[in-house]
């Protein structure tokens, strides 16, 4: 199998695929991280969620396109309500209550979705013109898997220009920085943090709209989509966006090379990367030694 | 006064708990064995919460191998329970040992993720092993010898293991060991300016708590004859987790008290709606909110203030 280049060239497009989906729902937890110093658990309910409305939206109106759109829309919003209204009371407190508010957030919106979309099976259809096979010259490879590894880098690239070159991007790492020294000069740190969170699920939602062609939409589609997050961005160094996306990469390899070449150990070997890269490098690839905060 | 009262309130509980059988309630003593268990897995994770300061993410990890290894070496190898369980309980020793050498070096955020993917990593063997745990049919008729097969006969091993491994977890906390736990966690810089080797005990700790652990899932697997990939999830270790904050993890019976609260909830709320997770949501929001040290900060406040 491994000497057939046709067969490897497609596996290989297939992991980018998969890692850049990966990546775009990643992005937003290791963002969410990076500043404001919450561990979301809820995130790959945000995936959930965001699916789950792109299934609703693409039912109503017929269009993928509008669907991905309302999934972006509504879950930001959720996002924003969320820190607003409830995450911002505990940031004072200790990390623990903060992790605890998003596990709480994961057995709420995971029954929330159970009530609102029922435990049935839902599909999401490609969207036209992308449901079909590009010629690549090797071998034909599916539209919308290809879409998918040019949106990955799209998405990195956008973050960053917006983290490193416009002005919210100053401010929200100078708030990461010194809260207090944002506020003393006049900028409302706390919309930042409104802001960033609000992406954050944003990006998750995205992400699940994005994934919804390729899989089942069903309850429970979250508990292990979070791990595959968590795994990214532990990897990648937590906080840093070019290691979310090279963590991504891996994983998306490890996982679809792992289902082809060793299908008897293809669960194990996502959890065996992390731990060696961990030992290997404890604070990630990307990563710098956490401080325990005061 | 102050070292008698626990001691009496002990003696007082497991006489009250020794009564149930001769209520004659089948159901009763079966909500009994459960809180038991879930009491003894959220006790053991607070050595590590409460005592090390380190939050594990993993800690379904060691009440799934107790339960598989005892459910393996009981039915598929056929050893006599004396033997198999204290086996089960040193295998689960043995794994936290070579997990916490890793983990224990790390802090805080990075400790919780190398824990969660070291349980995931149980889960997944777990599931793809179908050979030696059944894979994701579960490990079904575990072997249990005759003299434990009436419920009154499993309900009081229960309360004797349980009993004993409470005990010897409170001698733990209580032993110079505890102390030195303490000192680690609140000021792991100054513990080490006195000679104390924090990481080394940090991972002694760490071996307490899987052990325990695996003690609680002997027991599961035991009472249900069967265990179940899903023991080993993440989602479970959250739910002990939370079973150890809702008590409250800064002191000793806290976490019993918040297993038994949470579990006897999620019975009743069961048998009414479907939406227990709903609720169990909305309940940790609140508490997070209102009561940040717990039922049991609670309970002492309340002391406090009319005493």
């Amino acid at each position: 199998m491994l000497t057939n280049p046709t067969f490897l060239f497609i596996q290989a497009l297939n992991s980018l695929a998969l890692g850049m989906n990966l990546f775009i729902i990643a992005s937003g937890l290791t963002l969410i991280f990076g500043v404001l110093r919450v561990v979301n658990f809820a995130h790959g309910a945000f995936f959930m969620l965001g699916a789950y409305v792109s299934f609703s939206a693409a039912t109503w109106t017929g269009s993928f396109w509008i669907g991905l759109a309302a999934a972006v829309a509504v879950l930001a919003a959720c996002g924003w309500a969320i820190e607003r209204g409830l995450l911002r009371l505990l940031y004072e407190r200790e990390p623990l209550t903060q992790l605890l508010f998003t596990f709480a957030l994961v057995l709420i919106l995971g029954d929330v979705a159970k009530i609102v979309w029922g435990t049935d099976q839902h599909t999401v259809s490609y969207p036209p013109g992308l449901d079909g096979a590009v010629d690549l010259g090797i071998a034909y490879f599916p539209a919308y898997s290809l879409l998918l590894c040019l949106l990955g880098p799209a998405v990195a690239a956008g973050l960053w220009l917006l983290v490193e070159h416009t002005r919210w991007g100053r401010v929200m790492r100078a708030a990461t920085e010194d809260r207090e020294m944002v506020a003393a000069l006049g900028i409302d740190a706390s919309r930042v943090s409104a802001g960033v969170f609000a992406a954050g699920a944003a990006l998750a939602g995205a992400g699940g709209a994005l994934a919804a062609p390729r899989v089942a939409l069903t309850p429970g589609m979250d508990a292990t989509v979070i791990v595959d997050c968590f795994i990214i961005v532990i990897i990648g160094g937590l906080g840093s966006l070019w290691g979310s996306f090279l963590g991504a990469l891996l994983l998306g390899f490890v996982t679809v090379f792992g289902v082809v070449l060793l299908p008897e150990a293809e669960l194990v070997l996502p959890y065996l990367m992390m731990v060696g890269l961990l030992l290997w490098r404890p604070w990630g690839l990307f990563g710098r030694e956490e401080v325990e905060r005061a | 006064m102050r070292a008698l009262g626990p001691a009496v309130a002990w003696v007082a509980a497991v006489g009250v708990l020794a009564l149930v059988p001769a209520l004659g309630s089948r159901y009763l003593m079966d909500l009994s064995i459960e809180v038991m268990i879930y009491a003894l897995f959220a006790l053991s994770l607070n050595i590590l919460i409460g005592y090390a300061g380190n939050v594990s993410f993993g800690h379904a990890a060691y009440f799934a191998i107790g339960g598989y290894g005892s459910a393996i070496l009981l039915t598929t190898c056929q050893w006599p329970l004396w033997l198999a369980l204290p086996a089960a309980v040193a295998l689960t020793a043995l794994a936290a040992l070579a997990v916490g050498y890793f983990c224990v070096r790390l802090s805080a955020i990075y400790f919780a993720m190398l824990t969660l993917a070291f349980g995931m990593l149980v889960w997944s063997a777990a599931f793809k092993w179908r050979s030696v745990t059944g894979g994701d049919d579960g490990f079904l008729g575990i072997a249990l010898p005759g003299y434990l097969e009436q419920r009154w006969a499993f309900f009081y091993f229960t309360l004797a293991v349980v009993g004993a491994s409470v005990a010897l977890i409170r001698m733990i906390c209580r032993s110079p060991f505890g102390r030195v736990l303490l000192a680690v966690r609140d000021n792991p810089l100054r513990a080490g300016f006195v000679g104390v080797d924090a990481t080394r005990m940090r991972l002694l700790a760490f071996v307490f708590a899987g052990t325990f652990a695996g003690v609680a899932g002997s027991l599961f697997a035991l009472y249900h004859r069967a265990i179940f990939s899903e023991s080993a999830f993440w989602t479970e270790s959250a739910q002990v987790l939370v079973m150890v904050l809702l008590g409250g993890a800064y002191s000793f019976l806290g976490p019993v008290l918040g297993a038994a609260v949470l579990h006897l909830l999620e019975v009743v709320i069961n048998q009414h709606t479907e939406h227990w997770p709903l609720l169990l949501g909305l309940t940790l929001i609140l508490l997070l909110l209102f009561l940040p040290d717990g039922l049991a900060g609670l309970l002492r406040r309340r002391n406090r203030r009319s005493g």
